[in-house]
C-alpha cells in the first residue's frame, strides 16, 4: 500500500501504516502531537478535537484513509498564530484552565467556531463547544473567554 | 476585594493552554511496555485456574504470586488485593495484568487467557447485603421522650445512585525501575503519600526504595485520593517483575465500570415533630461500599456527621452502615458522604413542610444552627453561621420566594415551572482529629541564593489552582513577586508530607502552614544565602477534641456554608427538565484567587446538578455496571446548563489563611435537593420525591402514575 499523504500543521506529511489507523493515535504515537488527548476513543469527550481541512472533528473517529490529502491542524500548529494568542489571554483573563485536559481540544472548538461566527452569541458559544466536554469549570469561564477573544481579536477571524 | 482575592494569571496556564503539558499518557513510549488488566468476569467466584498461553519474548503476566512484599494495598483499611486472592469479589476485579512492548499483542495474550472459576452467588443489591463493614451509632438527648410527645411522627426513605467522578483523564500510572535500584512511579494522582506508603508494603522495601510524583492530572474529584494506590501497586509490581517501565492507562468504559465511585445511599429517617418544630430524629443511614472498604469509614463518618444537615435538633440518634456488596468498590468523589445524607435531610425537611401546610424554607429557617449552637456530635459552632443573609442574597439575586409562591398556585399545560432551595455546609480538613492524630502535616519553603523560593509540599495541583494559591500566600508573605515564587507537582523523593489531597484542606491547613513557613523565612531571610524552613501541623486551641468511638466533639473546626435555589420548567409530555436558573450562593472564606474560587464553585455546582438530574449509573443482574461510556452516562454539557450563576458570601476564618476555608467540595454537596425540590414543586399535587438523580424518566413515571 502507498503511504498516506496529507498536510500536518502546514508541513507535507506521510503516513506509512494503516489505512484503518487512528488518526488520534497517529497522530499521538507517530508525530508526537501529544496535544490531541484521548478522553473516550468514541467521539463524545472532544478530547481529541482538530481541524480537518477547517472543520473540527474528534480524531479518534477518523480512520487515517479519511485523512489522505487533508490538511489536518493540531494545537501544535494552531498555537503558533495571531488567534491563538488572543484566545490564550481571554482564557488566561477568566483563568478557564482548571485541569487543562479539555483545553486543547476546547482551543480547536473555539478556533472552529470563531472562523464560522467572529461574533458569537452566548448560545451560539455554548452550541459549539457542546462537543467537548469539560468537567472542571461548569464552562462558564471558558464560554467569557470566548466572548472576550472574539471582541478583542476583532477582525482576526 | 482584597489583595490576595485579586485574580493572576495561573502559574500552569501557559502550558496547559499550548498543549505542552506531560501527562502520564504524553512520555515518549520508547522502552515503555504496555500493561493492560485481566479482570474477573464474574461478580464473585473462587479462582480454580488461570490458563496463560506461551508469551512471546519481552511479553509478561503478573499476578499475585509476584508480589515481593503483601498483596495488600494500604487504604485506610488494607483488604484490598493489588491482585486477586483465592476469590473474586466483583465483575472487573485485576486477576493480574499482561504487559508488553506492543498493545496490539497485549490485547491478544488477554483474549488467549483462560480463567476458570467456581462461581458463587454474589449479594448485588444494597438492600440484600449482610456483610456490614462499618457500623457506627451516635446521638444526643432524650429520643424517647421526644418522639412520645411528639404530634406527629414523619418516617420516609431516600436513596441516591452511583456518581462517576468522570475526569476528563482517565486513571493513569507509570512504574520505572531506576538503576539504583529504586522504583519510580508516576501518573495522574491527587496523594503522592498515600500511592508512597502502598507501594512501599506492596514491594516490601523501605521509603527510600521507592519514590512518588505526581504528572500533570487531568481532574480528580475525589476519584484520584484512593485508586492510584492500587494502580501504582499493580504497575510497580509488573515494572519489578519485567525490569522495564510499565505504563497502564485505562480506557474510558473500564475507568466508568472499574474504578472507585460516590457510594449509592439509603438514608431511613424518623422525625418527630410538636408545635410545628422538628425535636427529634432518627437516623439510619447505609452506605454500598462495593467489594472492598477502601475509604467507606470514613465516607460513612462524614455523611452521618451531617446528616441532620444545618438544623439545629436537640434529640438525635443516628445510625450508619457501610455495607459490602459484590460490585466495584466505592470511595471518594467531592463532597464524601455528604451529598448524600444532606439530600435526604433536606428533602424530609421540605416533605414535613409539606405536610404542614407551610413553605419549606419558612420551615427550614426555624431550625437554622447558630454560632454557639452545639452540632450534631456535641461539638460546637465556634464561628457565625451567615446563612440567613445568604438566603436573603439568594432570594435578591433570583427573586426565590415570589416564584415560590407563584410556582405553588395549581398548574396545568405542557410545561410547569418550579424553584427549590437547599442549605448546607461542608466542614474542611480532615474528619475529627485526623489532621492532628494521622495526618500531621510538615512543610517546607526552600529560599535559593538567587532569592527564588520554592515551595516544598505533598498536595497536587489537579485543575483547582493549588500552584498558583500556595505562591501567592508566600509572596505575599515575603512580599516578593509572584514569579519569585513557585510550586512543582510532588515527588516524594523532594518534598515532605503535608497530608493528601483531599477533604477540602489544601488551602485552608496547609495554605496556612505556608503562611507560617513564610513569615518564619521572612524573619531569617538573609540575602545571597540557601535556606530552609519548616512548619508543623497545630490544631486551633479552641477546637473541642474528638473522639470517633463516642462521636463526640468538633467534627470540623469550622465549616464552609451554601445555599442553592434551582429554577426548572418540567415538560410534562416528554419528562424533560429544563434548568432556568441554578444560582449558587457559597461561603468559602476569604478566596484566594477570585477567579480561581469562582471556578471551583461554577464547576462543583454544575457537576452537582448532573448528580441530580442526568448522570444515573446502575448495574445490571450479573452486577455489571451498564452506564459504562459517555452516550449512556450523560455528565453535563455546556449547552445543557446555560444560566448558572455563583456569588460568593465572605466569613472569614481567622485560623485559615487571610480568613480561608475549604472551598473545593462544598459547591456539589447541597445540588441535589435543590433541584429534586425543584422539580417536586412544578409537578404539584403533593408529590413526595425522594431519589437522586431524578430522571426525565423518574418525571415520566411520575406523571403517569399520578396522572399529571
Amino acid at each position: 500500500m502507498e503511504a498516506i499523504n496529507f498536510l500536518l500543521n502546514g508541513e507535507e506529511t506521510a503516513y506509512d501504516g494503516s489505512a484503518a489507523d487512528r488518526l488520534l493515535d497517529v497522530l499521538r504515537d507517530s508525530f508526537r502531537m501529544t496535544s490531541v488527548k484521548c478522553g473516550c476513543k468514541e467521539g463524545e469527550c472532544g478530547a481529541c478535537s482538530v481541524l480537518m481541512n477547517g472543520i473540527l472533528v474528534n480524531s479518534c473517529c477518523v480512520a487515517m484513509g479519511a485523512a489522505e490529502g487533508a490538511n489536518i491542524v493540531t494545537l501544535e500548529g494552531f498555537r503558533k498564530t495571531e488567534r491563538f494568542a488572543v484566545l490564550n489571554k481571554a482564557f488566561a483573563a477568566t483563568s478557564a484552565v482548571q485541569c487543562g485536559f479539555c483545553i486543547p481540544g476546547m482551543v480547536m472548538a473555539a478556533e472552529a467556531l470563531l472562523s464560522k461566527i467572529p461574533n458569537p452569541k452566548d448560545s451560539q458559544i455554548r452550541e459549539g463547544l457542546s462537543g467537548n466536554l469539560c468537567r472542571c469549570t461548569g464552562y462558564n469561564a471558558i464560554v467569557n473567554a470566548i466572548h472576550i477573544a472574539a471582541k478583542e481579536g476583532n477582525g482576526l477571524w | 476585594m482584597e489583595n490576595i482575592s485579586q485574580p493572576v494569571v495561573k502559574k500552569d496556564h501557559e502550558a496547559k493552554m499550548a498543549g505542552r503539558s506531560v501527562y502520564v499518557g504524553d512520555y515518549e513510549n520508547d522502552g515503555v511496555l504496555v500493561g493492560k488488566m485481566l479482570r474477573s468476569k464474574l461478580a464473585r467466584a473462587r479462582l480454580s485456574d488461570v490458563n496463560i498461553p506461551p508469551l512471546p519474548n519481552g511479553y509478561f503476566y503478573v499476578d499475585k504470586s509476584d508480589v515481593p512484599g503483601d498483596n495488600h494495598v494500604n487504604i485506610v483499611m488494607d483488604d484490598t488485593p493489588v491482585y486477586a486472592r483465592e476469590t473474586v469479589e466483583y465483575i472487573g476485579e485485576p486477576i493480574g495484568m499482561v504487559v508488553g512492548p506492543e498493545e496490539a499483542v497485549v490485547d491478544r495474550i488477554l483474549g488467549e487467557i483462560q480463567v476458570s472459576y467456581e462461581e458463587l452467588e454474589p449479594v448485588l443489591d444494597l438492600g440484600n447485603a449482610d456483610t456490614v463493614f462499618f457500623d457506627y451509632e451516635y446521638g444526643k438527648g432524650n429520643m424517647e421522650k421526644a418522639f412520645a410527645e411528639a404530634d406527629k411522627i414523619y418516617e420516609e426513605e431516600f436513596t441516591t445512585g452511583y456518581q462517576d467522578q468522570t475526569y476528563l483523564e482517565t486513571q493513569g500510572m507509570m512504574a520505572e525501575p531506576e538503576e539504583n535500584g529504586t522504583m519510580f512511579i508516576h501518573g495522574s494522582l491527587q496523594c503522592a503519600y498515600y500511592v508512597h506508603g502502598a507501594v512501599m508494603r506492596v514491594l516490601g522495601c523501605g521509603p527510600d526504595q521507592v519514590h512518588i510524583k505526581q504528572d500533570v492530572t487531568g481532574g480528580g474529584f475525589g476519584g484520584k485520593e484512593a485508586f492510584p494506590s492500587i494502580l501504582g501497586c499493580q504497575v510497580a509490581v509488573a515494572a519489578k517483575k519485567a525490569g522495564a517501565p510499565v505504563r497502564c492507562i485505562f480506557d474510558r468504559r473500564e475507568d466508568l465500570e472499574f474504578t472507585s465511585k460516590r457510594h449509592p445511599s439509603l438514608c431511613k429517617y424518623k422525625v418527630a415533630v410538636k408545635n410545628g418544630k422538628v425535636t427529634a430524629m432518627d437516623i439510619d443511614v447505609k452506605f454500598n461500599s462495593g467489594a472492598y472498604t477502601t475509604l467507606s469509614a470514613v465516607v460513612l463518618q462524614r455523611g452521618i456527621i451531617c446528616s441532620n444537615g444545618i438544623y439545629n435538633i436537640e434529640n438525635l440518634h443516628v445510625r450508619g452502615r457501610a455495607l459490602k456488596t459484590n460490585t466495584t468498590p466505592n470511595g471518594a468523589y467531592r463532597g464524601f458522604g455528604a451529598p448524600q445524607t444532606f439530600f435526604a435531610v433536606e428533602m424530609m425537611m421540605d416533605h414535613i413542610a409539606m405536610d404542614l401546610g407551610i413553605d419549606s424554607l419558612e420551615f427550614k429557617e426555624k431550625h437554622i444552627v447558630k454560632q454557639g449552637d452545639s452540632t450534631s456530635t456535641s461539638g460546637k459552632y465556634h464561628f457565625p453561621v451567615p446563612i440567613p443573609s445568604m438566603i436573603e442574597e439568594i432570594d435578591q439575586e433570583c427573586d426565590y420566594r415570589r416564584k415560590r409562591r407563584e410556582y405553588a398556585k395549581p398548574q396545568t399545560g405542557r410545561y410547569r415551572r418550579g424553584i427549590g432551595i437547599s442549605m448546607h455546609f461542608h466542614g474542611a480538613g480532615f474528619t475529627g482529629s485526623g489532621e492532628r492524630d494521622i495526618i500531621k502535616a510538615v512543610c517546607k519553603l526552600h529560599k535559593y541564593p538567587d532569592g527564588t523560593v520554592e515551595i516544598l509540599a505533598s498536595n497536587g495541583e489537579i485543575g483547582q489552582g493549588l500552584r498558583t494559591t500556595f505562591p501567592k500566600i508566600v509572596a505575599r508573605e515575603l512580599n516578593l513577586p509572584l514569579d519569585k515564587v513557585y510550586y512543582d507537582h510532588p515527588d516524594t523523593a523532594r518534598v515532605p508530607d503535608s497530608g493528601p489531597t483531599v477533604a477540602s484542606r489544601s488551602l485552608m491547613v496547609v495554605g496556612e502552614l505556608l503562611r507560617r513557613c513564610a513569615i518564619k523565612l521572612r524573619t531569617q531571610w538573609k540575602d545571597g544565602e540557601d535556606q530552609m524552613v519548616e512548619e508543623r501541623f497545630k490544631e486551633p486551641d479552641f477546637v473541642i477534641p474528638f473522639y470517633l468511638d463516642k462521636f463526640q466533639g468538633d467534627a470540623y473546626p469550622t465549616y464552609a456554608w451554601g445555599v442553592n435555589a434551582l429554577e426548572v420548567e418540567v415538560d410534562t409530555y416528554t419528562g424533560l427538565t429544563k434548568i432556568l436558573g441554578a444560582y449558587g450562593n457559597f461561603d468559602v472564606g476569604t478566596p484566594i484567587d477570585y477567579n480561581i474560587v469562582m471556578g471551583q464553585m461554577e464547576g462543583g455546582f454544575l457537576q452537582g446538578i448532573g448528580y441530580a438530574s442526568t448522570e444515573y449509573m446502575d448495574y445490571d443482574q450479573k452486577g455489571r455496571i451498564r452506564n459504562n461510556s459517555f452516550s449512556d452516562y450523560l455528565i453535563p454539557t455546556s449547552a445543557d446548563v446555560t444560566n448558572l450563576s455563583c456569588m460568593l458570601h465572605v466569613e472569614k476564618y481567622p485560623d485559615g489563611p487571610y480568613g480561608a476555608k475549604g472551598a473545593g467540595e462544598l459547591p456539589l454537596v447541597g445540588v441535589p435537593a435543590a433541584y429534586v425540590e425543584a422539580v417536586e414543586q412544578a409537578l404539584g399535587h403533593g408529590v413526595k420525591l425522594n431519589r437522586a438523580p431524578f430522571t426525565a424518566e423518574d418525571t415520566m413515571k411520575v406523571i403517569m402514575k399520578e396522572g399529571l
